[in-house]
């Protein structure tokens, strides 16, 4: 039983949407009390695997099922999870089963909706433990269609604009990594040693011996006149980079988070974005190498780019949710540095960023929901002296605020210092120039979050807010767990680093190596 | 008890000493509706951990008495815990590891956080009383407590670091105070900024001290001070005696954290804005124990610092020195007055760092965070007595209507003046000492040492004279609180100010967001004099509407002068916080816990517990501070003689001239300060309007900042999000072309087809005449063609 | 004479026969053109048999053919009746309904 707790997490919300699928519309509570079940038992099970079943010293993949799926082009069923994969499962469990209690606002075709959400975490848990990449692929544009659905018909007012957008640009780039797939397996096929042409660990394996070099396609490997590495790369590359998102392909993040409902943004920021990340880590990086090595410098300025620009750009913006999600594009550069420095901290760095960013990123765009309800705009000008009508609100904002600028004691702190250290520490040339510019957006973050701190809490209260009413219990009930998580691991790092370790020596010695 | 450290038990004991403030702040903030006294409680485990440290700094003393080294590593003992850690090919011991260390500095710092932070609880429970959100109040500064003992206790540069910006966090928190009370109008908008603009200035300097970390870490992949001493010491043992480049650039670094933290030029811009806290919180963060953090840092860091390096140090500190100084001679607030005071001597311990005088240093820090918080309290206690009067012109003669607060005030000018037996005497002394010990040897003698000399002497005279003119405006003369408004207006217009002063405290937001703009001059006028024209003879507490004329701070005042408050002296609470800080402003220079003779020979308690050799080890001491040996001991013994005497002499005439002008300007003849201020001019002008650094900053640096804002941001709109949206309009349009294409091509052919085949068809139909004879005619005609094709073919 | 007159007679009447068919604008002539080519058909079997083979074949065909003419004129005539009574004519260009 225990060695299918991989399929029962990924699979038990389809059942649940299956199920939602059977309710009367109009009995909107059982959809709730479905689509919380459905997202709970995961998460329960998520955290029995975390605590209880996985084991820690082991860096390879763990609970591993592997099934022939489609003969033809022989494609299979294989999952497995390891120390890289598993913290990125357990955090999708829990930002979903907020999700639900955190979608009770939403009024117009709950049923809909609550089907919607459960087959996004379906496909975004299959993201997290494939380890083959046609189911990969698969689980990758189930993602997609939820999405597009759910911030295009629940959205604000531009939604079908930004739906479409987020859907096109995304699709986009994975045609490309389908085109890179595609390639990968022609070539992995005609290896006689191999197994399982799309398996990634087994494409990994290849690409360490040498084999997998683009030489058995029938136009001997190049592209555009770039050689089979470096084109894989790049494609997959792109494909993962748009999801991070990096600049310069950012643009379409902005827009999706202003219209999706809060929820929605709460699920896209907090999880969503990191399938780019670890999209690069387990699918993209390993399998190439060379290119990677190639590359790792420009990958690096990527991320320091992202980092600076994208906290310039937050500290410019009058739309509360606009700032935040900036700030997401400024805080997924860090993953991008620390992946490209190729040091131990660095990684870790970057992992624990992905993680720690999720909470964090929930809980500010779950502050601006708070704020949204009630006001029904978001301008960050137009209001004043919250502080004194909603204390509590304000408490936990702040405690998220110092969160996301990554103040010690709080987790972004670890990972923001853990990437610059490995950063900075890498044996690559350049790395160093590089974080010290990078530390110009630590100082620019602080600037636009207290800036926003300011004009919306401090100072003289718009009397237009004076009777809003404090944060009900559903609302801290959603933020406290991911607060939690924010001062928890930032005293308390090794309950994640712990975790990590194996996979990510792993990972390093790989690429090195 | 025995006084011999043992580390099973000491090591708990240290725990509990931050430990205790932490326990404190989660009970508040979590359980305050449940603890009507809170704020009781928090004190009473304030003065329990204050307990532990002496207790603690006992065995210190005791230690140094009988003559051992005194100093304890709890991970040297195995009491530590792994906090960052990755396996790999790393050395292990380039893991974050948590451990404590207790030294001599750390005793005696722990020792003066906890005395002054226990007052500070103390002195806040009559200060803030009434006020809104009193219990988290008292939660943030046991939080910012535990953040400091936690720095102090720090075993490595990392964990220092960590608690370095929590201590940033809370003082924004702390600044920010009022900022939530609208029944402090004054404070009220200035806090919100205020406590943004502190924040930000120190961040730039931790993000200083964060580049340091990262090239530390990279060279020596260890962060424990320990190990980088010894890593120092060996990398300049091998670099052939000289610091190698990347070093210095560390120790810069570093010192660039000191910079932001303690305020040094030209960072220093955020301390007099976090004026806009609670005196309370002025007194502990801002005079006693973050400032002080960033001189800490040095003292542990100091064997990292290239001679380079502390060549800039000394120049920033004697130059911050001198130029807060001058500019704490102009200002009239009260606690301007002390904020500028409290850069200027943090600028003499960084300078003392520089000049080589570490203890010397590390001593200005514990004195001065006694007397210093004793000023600010009672500057405090007299706002508080005045009813919330903070501009000393509508002060006066309150030394017989405050007579505890005027003693405790008096005693720590005098120490923070430099008389001797005063305890700020000694630890000025030491500086002076070490500046005069630079010059006056051959070989250490440099131009930024003569520099830094005359910095420090005049701002010494300065702050003698600064700090006397407070007391002498402020406790004698007639009080002049019942000036009419008019008469008050008069005043200022005679300084050549119209209404509020419009000066430094500028917004640096975004120009078009100007409904905070510093710049509101009407605003609070007269309006402002209306809207606060009820309170009249409420009791004297903060919660009654506040009248506060801090004219330095530019957004207005209101005025009040003609409903007559008396001024009383502080509740009993309050008075006690003082009569302790005031008590050791006096003797905390002389403790004579150790040997009698050193007590009664002048030389202060800290040197026997403090230095080179105690902190740093044997090894390290020889390196950066070599002890003379043969003939050299003479010499050396010879300089240290002559120095110690020109310091005195300096001291004791810079001190009497600033003390003597003092008394001349502000008791003799009362009418030269305003013909000395016509006299001087613009000179003047530029001075009071603190040399227009924040200006400046606001014109380059923050205007800087927001042009790269918009051009990013309209970079982004335009061009990347452009281009997006231009592939988009690509698409639709070659989606539009193959739809025409298809339309008239492909479709067309299709039609095209279909059309041929009705023109044929039409064609042929007109074979079809019905006409039977037609039909038979052809059908003959085919026959013969056919018979005649057989017959022939 | 031979042969080869009584197959020019039978010709020439062929020829006229279908002149008639084509030619002329009474149905009841084209009944005559009919008959005509008919007859010439008769006879030049009758003149076939007398020069060939001496049996009774042509002469045998000759009456067939004769009988047949009498059923087909008398269909024939049934059917130009009914085209008169549709087309109140006879002239065989006015039954043209079957054109396109």
């Amino acid at each position: 039983m225990t060695e299918h707790i991989l399929s029962w997490i990924t699979f038990i919300p389809l059942i649940g949407m299956a199920a939602i699928l059977f309710v009367p519309r109009a009995n909107v509570a059982l959809a709730k009390t479905l689509a919380m079940i459905a997202t709970g038992i995961p998460l329960i099970l998520a955290t029995w695997l975390y605590f209880g079943l996985y084991d820690k010293d082991n860096g390879g993949l763990q609970f591993v099922r592997q099934y022939d799926w489609i003969a033809g082009i022989r494609a299979q069923y294989y999952v497995g999870v390891d120390g890289l994969s598993l913290p990125l499962v357990w955090l999708t469990t829990l930002l979903l089963f907020i999700g639900v209690p955190a979608s009770f606002g939403i009024e117009k075709a709950q049923k809909a909706y609550y089907a919607l959400l459960l087959l996004l975490e379906v496909g975004i848990n299959g993201v997290f433990v494939s380890q083959d990449y046609f189911l990969f692929y698969v689980f990758w544009e189930v993602m997609l269609l939820p999405m597009y659905f759910l911030i295009g018909i629940w959205g604000g007012p531009r939604r079908e604009y930004a739906a479409i957008k987020f859907f096109l640009y995304t699709l986009a780039g994975s045609v490309l990594m389908l085109v890179a797939i595609v390639a990968l397996r022609i070539d992995m096929g005609a290896i006689e040693s191999v197994k399982n042409p799309f398996s990634i660990p087994e494409m990994v394996a290849m690409a360490k011996s040498g084999l997998l070099d683009g030489s058995h396609l029938p136009f001997g490997g190049e592209l555009l006149g770039m050689a089979f590495a470096t084109w894989v790369f790049w494609f997959l590359f792109v494909g993962f980079a748009i999801k991070v998102p990096i600049v310069p392909f950012h643009t379409w993040l902005p827009d999706a988070h202003v219209e999706a409902p809060t929820p929605i943004s709460v699920i896209l920021a907090g999880i969503l974005l990191k399938l780019g990340g670890y999209g690069m880590i387990r699918a993209c990086f390993p399998i190439v190498p060379e290119a990677f090595h190639q590359f790792a410098y420009v990958l690096g300025v990527i991320g320091v780019v992202s980092i600076v620009y994208g906290a310039f750009v937050a500290l410019g913006q009058t739309d509360f949710k606009r700032m935040v999600a900036y700030s997401s594009v400024s805080h997924m550069g860090y993953v991008l540095l620390g992946l490209a420095a190729l040091t131990t901290w660095g990684t870790t760095g970057a992992a624990l960023q992905m993680f720690n960013h999720g909470t964090s990123s929930a809980v500010l765009f779950l502050v601006v929901g708070v704020i949204y309800d009630r006001a029904h705009h978001r301008d960050l000008n137009g209001f004043g002296g919250l502080a004194q009508v909603m204390p509590k609100y304000w408490a936990l904002t702040t405690l998220g605020f110092f969160a996301a600028l990554g103040l010690p004691g709080l987790a972004g702190f670890v990972s923001e210092a853990m990437t610059l250290l490995g950063a900075y520490e890498s044996a690559l040339p350049g790395f160093k120039v590089l974080v010290l510019i990078s530390v110009i957006g630590i100082v620019i973050t602080a600037a636009f979050l207290l800036f926003a701190m300011q004009r919306v809490f401090l100072g003289k209260l718009n009397p237009k807010y004076a009777g809003y009413q404090d944060m009900t219990f559903r609302e801290v009930f959603c933020q406290a767990p991911f607060l939690f998580l924010c001062v928890a691991l930032g005293v308390f790092p090794w309950f994640l680093t712990d975790w990590m370790r194996a996979s990510i020596q792993l990972w390093v010695d790989t690429m090195k190596g | 008890m025995s006084l011999a450290f043992d580390p099973a038990v000491d090591f708990a004991l240290l725990l509990a000493v931050p430990g205790l403030p932490l326990v404190g702040y989660v009970l508040q903030i979590f359980l305050r509706k449940n603890l009507p006294h809170g704020d009781k409680l928090l004190t009473a485990g304030m003065f329990v951990s204050m307990c532990l440290t002496l207790v603690l700094g006992a065995k210190a003393l005791h230690a140094a008495h009988a003559g051992e080294r005194f100093f304890h590593e709890s991970a040297a003992h195995g009491l530590s815990f792994g906090w960052l850690y990755t396996k790999g090919t790393v050395p292990e011991s380039a893991n974050i590891v948590l451990g404590i260390l207790y030294d001599p500095l750390g005793a005696a710092m722990l020792a003066v956080v906890g005395i002054v932070s226990f007052c500070v609880h103390l002195f806040s429970i009559g200060y803030m009383h009434g006020t809104k959100r009193y219990p988290i109040f008292f939660a943030n500064i046991s939080l910012f407590t535990f953040a400091m003992l936690g720095l102090v206790l720090a075993d490595n540069l990392l964990v220092l670091f960590i608690f370095w910006e929590l201590m940033g966090a809370m003082s924004y928190l702390l600044i920010g105070h009022f900022s939530h009370d609208p029944s402090q109008p004054f404070f009220h908008r200035w806090a919100t900024w205020a406590s943004k603009k502190a924040f930000l200035t120190t961040r730039i300097g931790d993000c200083l001290l964060f580049i340091g970390i990262f090239i530390l870490w990279d060279k020596f992949h260890t962060l424990r001070f320990t190990e980088l001493w010894a890593a120092a010491r060996e990398t300049v043992a091998a670099n052939g005696g000289e610091f190698p480049a990347w070093l210095t650039w560390a120790g810069l670094c570093v010192f660039g954290g000191t910079v932001g933290k303690s305020a040094q030029l030209p960072l220093h811009i955020w301390l007099p804005d976090a004026m806009a806290g609670p005196t309370p919180v002025s007194a502990m963060i801002h005079a006693a124990t973050m400032v002080a953090a960033g001189v800490f840092l040095l003292g542990r860091m100091y064997p990292l610092l290239s001679p380079d390096v502390l060549a800039v140090v000394t120049v920033f500190g004697a130059s911050t020195a001198l130029f807060a100084a001058t500019i704490g001679t102009t200002c009239y607030d009260l606690k301007a007055v002390l904020a500028y005071s409290t850069i200027s001597q943090l600028g003499f311990m960084v300078a003392a760092v520089g000049l080589g005088g570490v203890v010397a240093g590390m001593f200005h820090m514990t004195t001065h965070a006694f007397f210093k918080a004793c000023l600010f309290l009672s500057a405090g206690s007299v706002i508080h007595g005045c009813h919330h009067v903070q501009d000393m012109r509508l002060m006066g003669g309150l030394r017989k209507k405050m007579p505890v607060t005027f003693a405790c005030m008096l005693v720590c000018t005098l120490a923070i003046a430099g008389v001797p037996l005063f305890s700020g005497f000694y630890s000025k002394d030491k500086i002076i000492q070490a500046g005069f010990l630079r010059v006056g040897d051959i070989q250490t003698f440099d131009g930024w040492s003569v520099y830094a000399l005359i910095c420090l002497c005049l701002a010494a005279a300065l702050t003698a004279f600064y700090m006397f003119r407070l007391v002498f405006l402020t406790f004698f003369g007639e009080y002049r609180g019942n000036l009419k408004e008019h008469r008050y207006s008069a005043m200022l217009a005679a300084e050549g100010v119209e209404g509020p002063d419009p000066n430094e405290h500028a917004e640096h937001d975004e120009p078009s967001h100007d409904a905070h703009g510093a710049h509101g001059q009407d605003e609070h006028g007269h309006g402002g004099h209306a809207e606060h024209g009820g309170h009249a003879h409420h009791a004297p507490t903060p919660a009654a509407a506040h009248v506060v004329h801090a004219e330095e701070h530019g957004h207005g005042h209101d005025d009040h002068g003609h409903h007559a408050h008396e001024p009383h002296e502080s509740p009993l609470v309050m008075t006690v916080a003082l009569a302790i800080l005031g008590f050791l402003g006096v003797f905390g220079g002389h403790f004579w816990l150790t040997a009698p003779q050193t007590a009664w020979s002048g030389h202060p308690w800290f040197e026997a517990l403090v230095s080179e050799q105690s902190l740093y080890g044997p090894e390290i001491a020889e390196w950066i501070a070599p002890e003379p040996v043969g003939e050299a001991v003479a010499h050396h013994a010879h300089l240290h003689e002559v120095a110690h005497h020109r310091a005195v002499l300096a001291s004791l005439c810079v001190a009497g001239f600033g003390i003597f002008l003092a008394w001349f300007l502000y008791i003799r003849r009362k009418d030269l300060p305003a013909r000395v201020v016509a006299f001087l001019g613009l000179g003047y002008t530029a001075v009071r309007r603190k040399y227009y650094v924040d200006e400046l900053v606001d014109a380059t640096v923050i205007r800087l900042t927001w042009v790269l804002v918009r051009v990013q941001k309209a970079f982004d709109e335009n061009v990347v999000d452009g281009l997006v949206k231009l592939v988009g309009s690509t698409n639709k349009l070659g989606g539009n072309l193959a739809a025409w294409f298809d339309k008239v091509f492909i479709d067309g052919a299709v039609n095209a087809v279909a059309m041929a085949s009705q023109v044929f068809g039409a064609a042929f139909r007109l074979v079809q005449t019905g006409r039977i004879q037609q039909y038979a005619a052809f059908a003959v005609g085919g026959a013969v063609l056919t018979a005649a094709w057989l017959i022939l073919a | 004479m031979g042969l080869g007159a009584y197959v020019a007679v039978s010709g020439a009447l062929f020829a006229l026969g279908v002149i008639t068919i084509l030619a002329r604008r009474n149905v009841i002539y084209i009944l005559m053109g009919i008959e005509m080519i008919l007859n010439a058909a008769n006879l030049n079997f009758v003149a076939f048999n007398r020069f060939g083979s001496m049996q009774l074949d042509g002469q045998m065909f000759a009456i067939f053919v004769i009988i047949l003419a009498a059923a087909e004129a008398a269909v024939a005539l049934a059917i130009v009746l009914n085209v008169f009574y549709l087309f109140d004519s006879i002239k065989p260009s006015e039954a043209d309904l079957l054109r396109e």
